[in-house]
């Protein structure tokens, strides 16, 4: 039996979603742009798909257009709103534990001649506000920061800061691929200028995803070669994709309050179960979303606990250093300063709304042993981390 | 996920030979925890000098328990002299192979060994000596370990050299170093590289400046990839005082860092006599 608690890396396409997509390969398979009727029906589902992600996020229909995903959509933001601006303004803010979908096009900007600035985040991941706001000048084309972590799942202020750029009219963008259907959002009282959404974080079907663009907001098209999507975003339409996605939207928003809760009573069981009962546990990120926990376990390995928990069919992932195939540990983690005592033993679980109390019981179950035996096997824990 | 072996997984499960040994003969320590990984070995041996007892712990990752665990059962029953001659890739081999990048576990088990073995020889000093240029700054390796690892595996790029020594796989800023190293044993003609010329006599004025030149320009980039720094907080004659900030200040690999690193590189740049000293220490 799979224990799947690694719902921030990627979700289950949710049963309706499957369903609803299903007629959009054989049956309804016609092109939106065609002129026969045939195909004009899809359109139609195109835009039923546009409503139900705008009604997730307090958005109308026209500010949203489908793209291949999450990376695609902080790709579009971010270097579509700075090739809007020709290069009037120079001046890019972000945080420093951004996902590498908005933290790489940005480097590419640095390259390019634009100046950067990197937010600090302290010891429990939250954002430094003033630094923020210190650091937005005349010159500062986009601020953007992301909703919630997909590490830690600690939440930014956005609200506030949405209201500093409005303020000084700098572009605002937010990568809330981890929020979105997970937490209530409502873009007409917060000032978000452009807002990222992935399907398959939240249920929806993989290689989709939306971009929330305001209205009056200018940004230039990165992919080129048709009107597609008001012209904001060229191809043929994903159709079973963008299906799925607004449904899974749809889903995401009946109950959210409800969900909410019981997720964060399903994490604080187990985290508060992890810190009792695991030698060494210590929690990283305060004020999070509900569904994520992440915690590091002092002299132990995160990929040996890893592999260990995968024996008893759980899933859950690592910022440390071996299990990503690189050498250094979660640049989220060593931003927040986490000590290196730390740092290679951290382990995400993140639920989703098919969790339930039995499987985070079974995790406490197993998780203390795994920990005791890791720890007896490091020649750091009688010393205090240090060696003899 | 890693494609690991039947034989890796199983000495991950069930690793041989763990704990402690009370009057060890050898003893070896490498990697630590500021790395992501680290093993401590202990052997004794027996009245025909074999390796009678072996024990080992690991912090690591599953290939790096497995890589210890295998090497404890190559060597037991052996002579030093035989389990020295074991190769990174004769470990690699025994677990049916390991990832590529992956590699730099068997380097750090055969290099606990030598450090055991070392340690026995001498009867003093657990770690490895360094006795050449530090290379990569982020994770403590030296001119000789990238050599090795090239000619003992048959290595050919930078990536190469990273898999299995962890060189270049931090800030990356030694890469044209282990390109040129690469160069200079696979036999390519040595690229003139252009080092800033070192001034005859100093003045104390321009060596400070100097040294914090040197400071800014060949070490900090690398520690701060890590959350630490390096400050000067004086210099006085030939010694020179240091304090060290955050992750770098508590690191296993701090004394490395600083007499090896810091002092290779500033009498490399700066003047051939200076002595790095931390600044808590400077007074003893
Ligand atoms: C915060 C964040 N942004 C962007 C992405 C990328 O989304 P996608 O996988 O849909 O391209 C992810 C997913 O890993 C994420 O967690």
């Amino acid at each position: 039996m799979t224990i799947y608690l690694d719902n921030n890396a990627t979700t289950i396409a949710a049963p309706e979603v499957v369903e609803a997509m299903r007629p959009f390969w054989s049956e309804q398979y016609g092109n939106a742009s065609s002129m026969h009727s045939f195909g004009g029906q899809v359109k139609r589902h195109i835009d039923r798909a546009r409503e139900q992600v705008a009604a997730l996020i307090g958005a109308s229909p026209a500010e949203i257009v489908f793209t291949a995903g999450g990376t695609e959509s902080d790709n579009l933001a971010i270097r579509g709103a700075i090739e809007a601006l020709e290069g009037s303004k120079k001046h890019i803010v972000t945080s420093r534990v951004e996902h590498p979908a908005v933290h790489s096009p940005i480097k590419r900007l640095e390259n390019l001649g634009y100046h950067l600035t990197e937010v600090r985040v302290d010891s429990d991941g939250a954002l430094d506000l003033e630094m923020l706001d210190r650091s937005i000048t005349p010159q500062t084309a986009l601020v953007s920061i992301m909703w919630a972590n997909n590490e830690t799942g600690v939440l930014f202020p956005i609200e506030e800061i949405a209201q500093r750029c409005k303020e000084r009219s700098v572009f605002f963008h937010s990568d809330a691929v981890q929020a979105v259907g997970k937490i209530p959002i409502d873009l007409s009282r917060v000032p978000v200028d452009l807002l990222s959404i992935s399907g398959h974080k939240l249920h929806g079907p993989k290689g989709v995803g939306a971009l929330f663009i305001r209205k009056r907001t200018k940004l230039l098209p990165q992919l080129l070669g048709g009107h597609q999507e008001g012209n904001r975003r060229a191809g043929t339409e994903n159709v079973p994709g963008i299906v799925g996605l607004g449904q899974a939207a749809e889903l995401a928003l009946e109950g959210l309050d409800k969900e909410v809760v019981r997720l964060a009573t399903l994490r604080d069981r187990l985290e508060k179960g992890i810190l009792d009962r695991c030698k060494g546990a210590r929690l990283n990120g305060r004020n999070r979303l509900p569904n994520t926990l992440n915690v590091s376990f002092e002299f132990i390995e995160g990929e040996s606990i890893l592999m260990m928990l995968d024996e008893h069919g759980i899933c859950a992932s690592s910022g440390s250093a071996c299990a990503s195939g690189s050498l250094e540990p979660s640049h989220v983690l060593r931003a927040m300063g986490v000590p290196f005592t730390c740092a290679h033993g951290s382990i995400r679980f993140s639920l989703s709304r098919y969790n339930t109390v039995e499987e985070i019981d079974q995790v406490l179950e197993v998780l203390p042993g795994i920990v005791d035996r890791l720890r007896e096997l490091s020649p750091f824990v009688q010393n205090g981390g240090s060696w003899a | 996920m890693w494609d690991y072996t039947d034989k890796v997984m199983d000495h991950f499960r069930n690793p041989r030979n763990v704990g402690e040994i009370k009057q060890p003969d050898g003893v070896g320590l490498v990697g630590s925890l500021a790395c992501g990984d680290a093993l401590k070995l202990m052997f004794k041996l027996d009245d025909q000098n074999r390796i009678d007892q072996v024990k080992f712990q690991t912090f690591g990752c599953a290939s790096a328990i497995a890589s210890s665990s295998a090497m404890t059962e190559m060597i037991k029953g052996k002579t030093l002299e035989e389990a020295e001659a074991i190769t990174n890739q004769e470990i690699a081999d025994y677990l049916g192979g390991l990832p590529d990048q992956k590699m730099h576990c068997s380097v750090m088990g055969r290099d606990a060994l030598l450090a055991a073995i070392d340690n026995y020889r001498k009867g003093k000093g657990f770690e490895r000596k360094v006795e050449s240029r530090v290379v990569c700054t982020c994770f403590g390796v030296s001119e000789q370990d990238i050599e090795r690892a090239i000619r003992e595996n048959h290595l050919k790029t930078v990536e190469e050299v990273t898999n299995y020594t962890k060189a270049g796989g931090g800030c990356g800023t030694c890469a044209p170093d282990i390109e040129a190293i690469l160069t200079r044993i696979l036999g390519s003609p040595p690229e003139e590289v252009a080092v800033p010329q070192k001034p005859k006599r100093l003045t104390t004025i321009q060596k400070i400046k100097l040294v914090e030149e040197t400071l800014e320009r060949e070490i900090r980039p690398a520690l701060r990839k890590d959350g630490g720094d390096i400050e000067l907080v004086d210099v006085d004659g030939n010694l020179v005082i240091v304090s060290l900030r955050g992750n770098c200040a508590q690191c296993r690999v701090a004394n490395f860092t600083l007499k090896d690193v810091v002092e290779v590189k500033l009498r490399e740049f700066v003047s051939d006599d200076l002595v790095v000293v931390e600044e808590a220490m400077a007074g003893m």
